[in-house]
């Protein structure tokens, strides 16, 4: 107990770098995420050169890249490869799950539950250091000779069993972030389970902790058997085993020279086991932030927040028995693609549950059009495309000729872009003033907000006509086949809407840095709101809390007939 | 500054009746369990798609394998003794105890790598065929745990003891968890040695 409180006088890197304070660790993991999300996207602006323009230089840029990448100016094939492996991986990794779970999670799950800090401060610590290792070696990999990994974020065999020591240092970038997420998920579960303040039952939770809470519960059940594959294929690329590598194998003309027996639909098995769980952890912390936003700004209770929440523990718990639906063209057999159809079919029920609900909740609210709820309520139809178009994905009959194209690369940029990506700008915009005391600009927000939106559809919604027209997802001359080079236009149109994309995120990184010297200065509750974070001091000091927080009602009691204010906060004992 | 402190590192919750720590080590394992899980699972769907798998018993060495069963087995109940005597407040048994715990994991690394040893010689490498990959390999991050939990056990043997003096509730909790910890491990060997040697 004696080291919890020793924030005054601690040198400059206690304080700052090796803290133990969740708050830090919040925002140390939120600046990652943002930079790797701004990386991965630079990747990806890179790629859509090439798919726009194929063979043709990269003008000024072109020239700062090493003969390894681009030979005057001209993207390598093999580059293309290690941007469109990486560019997922940085994404989904490095950038989305270090945000929402280890930025957000962080900093808010403790001050809404009315806790000092994470349950194991030191842990919380090493596991961002964990994570930042990880995140070196997968930058780093991009220089060891042969480039970063260029077998896709799935890593498939036998592929990236042969393929250069990139996919080596993958490997155990993957190991640094999976251990990592293991020790954030343990400390989740335990700060939520036990340091809830008094009277803060499970169901007066709000639905950013329940979506926490089960995401940690992924992280820590899903992510194993991925590590367990990830030592299977570094056994096989280093110690030369056979897992995932059937024997007759032939590569370049000449046959591979171990010893086989191995197979590759195992690490698919074991990959998806955990990535299917690893999109519900990118999407359930989104939900758990619209929720909040929603319930703020519509001044009402969510609309059915204990279906919501049986929902996304049903969610969590089906996450994990629908993951060969990603395998439905490898010849797995009918009856184990029937039961994953199935599976999936009952999955989306918990998801429109959620989103209905949410949906509801706008209904009759008088609604603050703040920019945290612009992107709140974009997240809601765009969120809704996204999961309506993967209901064919998850039917054999429909998903063979969608399998691999860009029918798919839409479905799921749908989710997580406009969907997870939009849910986390909202949760910024929300929750800077009370990490900073500062609100920052409506007006940089709004631009911000509506060029986002049109151009993040203009690079998704064509790559649904693209996917119907059979063009593959991982084709690095777009023009290679024939029945591809009908959709050509399309593709410098998604490129324009891209490279258009990033200049649309200049405003916020403006609003971002601006706002912190000429942001409005604000007190604890500037959105008046009901739950626990709000009543900390804004930026909260070490410790969180000047009381101990007393809980006396659920968390979104706004509106409340015969209440003076429309917001009743949760630890007030009196009325408001 | 508050009198907001984290509750429940020493004293258990009154509601889920654990510590922090205990609550933590017990989600811990449970990724072990998936971890172990997965790779076992791997080795069922690995044996049951080849044409041909050698019998564990006649290639390996199974009197080694049942003495290294047997030492942990005994290395899990000196872990148990060394708990119960800090329950009797009898710190000088306690150090005995967990001082046994730690020398019979080194005596089962020992014995491992002389079976690894042995192996090496007869040219059985992991890339000798699917058996010894997964053999190499379960057994391999099995040896990993066995050497984490010789590091923990001595740090708590150690300079981690000192804590007895100034807050015994707490330090018997963390004797607690890394006895959980150290069953575990005892555990997946109890199933790496039937499915490796004898199956």
């Amino acid at each position: 107990m004696s080291d919890q409180h020793h924030s005054h006088g601690l040198p400059f890197w206690r304080k700052y770098i090796f803290s133990v304070d969740h708050k830090v660790i919040g925002i140390q993991y939120g600046i990652s995420g943002l930079l790797f999300l701004l990386f991965g996207f630079c990747l990806m602006m890179l790629m859509r050169w090439q798919l726009a323009y194929p063979g043709q230089p990269l003008p000024v840029l072109g020239n700062l890249f090493s003969e390894k990448f681009m030979v005057g100016g001209i993207m390598l094939p093999e580059f293309y490869n290690q941007l469109g492996a990486m560019h997922g991986t940085i994404m989904v990794f490095l950038g989305v799950v270090p945000l929402a779970v280890g930025g957000f999670g962080n900093y808010f799950v403790p001050l809404q539950i009315g806790a000092p800090d994470m349950a194991f401060p030191k842990l919380n610590m090493m596991s961002f250091w964990v994570f930042f290792l990880g995140g070196v070696s997968m930058v780093a990999s991009f220089f060891v000779p042969g480039g970063a990994a260029q077998s896709g974020w799935t890593s498939y065999p036998p592929l990236s069993d042969i393929a250069t020591t990139g996919q080596t240092v993958w490997l155990i970038g993957m190991v640094f972030l999976i251990t990592s997420s293991l020790l954030g998920s343990v400390n989740f579960i335990v700060t939520i389970v036990q340091l809830r303040a008094d009277g803060l039952s499970f169901f007066r939770l709000p639905f950013f902790v329940w979506a926490q809470f089960v995401t940690s519960f992924l992280l820590l059940l899903a992510f194993p058997p991925l590590e367990a594959a990830g030592v299977l294929q570094l056994m096989d690329r280093v110690a030369g085993t056979s897992f995932f590598l059937p024997s007759g194998l032939v590569v370049a003309g000449k046959a591979l020279t171990v010893s086989g027996g191995g197979n590759p639909l195992l690490w698919q098995h074991l990959f998806w086991f955990l990535a299917h769980p690893e999109v519900y952890v990118l999407i359930l912390p989104a939900m758990g932030i619209v929720a909040e936003i929603v319930a703020c700004n519509t001044r009402k209770p969510i609309y059915g927040y204990k279906s919501m929440v049986y929902s996304i523990v049903f969610l969590g718990f089906m996450s994990f028995i629908v993951w060969a639906h990603h395998m439905f063209l490898t010849g797995m057999g009918s009856k184990m693609s029937a039961f994953f159809q199935i599976t999936t079919m009952i999955i989306s029920i918990p998801s429109v549950i959620i989103l209905t609900a949410l949906a509801l909740s706008l209904w009759g609210g008088s609604i603050r059009f703040t920019t945290p709820m612009l992107f709140a309520t974009a997240f809601l139809p765009m969120f809704g495309i996204g999961g309506l178009t993967g209901l064919p994905l998850g039917l054999t009959a429909s998903d063979i000729p969608l399998h691999d194209t860009y029918y798919v690369i839409g479905h799921f940029h749908y989710v997580v872009a406009p969907g997870t990506i939009f849910a986390l700008f909202a949760g910024i915009y929300h929750w800077y003033p009370k990490v900073t005391g500062r609100k920052m600009s409506e007006i940089l927000g709004k631009i911000h907000f509506f060029f986002s939106l049109i151009f993040i559809n203009g690079v998704f919604m064509p790559m649904f006509i693209m996917g119907l027209a059979g063009v593959s997802r991982r084709l690095y001359d777009p023009m290679q086949y024939a029945h591809a080079q009908p959709t050509q236009p399309l593709n410098v149109f998604i490129s324009i809407c891209a490279w258009s994309l990033g200049l649309a995120q200049i405003p916020f990184i403006l609003n971002f840095f601006g706002s912190l010297i000429w942001g409005k200065k604000v007190d604890r509750n500037p959105w008046e709101s009901t739950t626990l974070e709000w009543a900390a001091p804004s930026p909260p000091p070490h410790g969180n809390f000047d009381t101990v927080p007393q809980v006396y009602r659920g968390p979104y009691e706004y509106s409340v007939p015969g209440q003076k204010h429309d917001f009743w906060p949760q630890d007030m004992a009196k009325e408001n | 500054m508050s009198d907001n402190l984290i509750r429940y590192i020493s004293k258990p919750h009154p509601v889920t009746g654990v510590t922090n720590a205990k609550l933590g080590i017990w989600c811990f394992l449970a990724s072990e369990v998936m971890l172990f899980g997965g790779l076992f699972s791997a080795y069922v769907l690995l044996r049951t798609g080849a044409p041909l798998w050698p019998r564990g018993s006649e290639i390996l060495n199974v009197p080694l394998a049942t003495l290294n069963t047997i030492i942990l087995i005994t290395s899990s109940v000196t872990m148990v003794m060394a708990w119960a005597s800090l329950a009797m407040k009898e710190f000088s048994k306690y150090k005995r105890y967990m001082g046994m715990t730690i020398l019979l994991a080194l005596a089962f690394l020992v014995v491992k790598a002389f079976e690894y040893g042995h192996k090496f010689e007869h040219h059985h490498f992991p890339s000798t065929n699917t058996f010894y990959a997964i053999y190499f390999t379960l057994t391999g991050l099995h040896g990993l745990h066995i050497v984490g939990g010789v590091v923990v056990n001595t740090y708590f043997l150690f300079p981690g003891s000192r804590m007895w003096e100034h807050d015994p509730e707490q330090f018997m909790g963390r004797i607690e968890c890394a006895g959980l910890y150290w069953h575990f491990v005892d555990l997946v060997w109890i199933f790496l040695f039937p499915v490796l040697y004898l199956l």
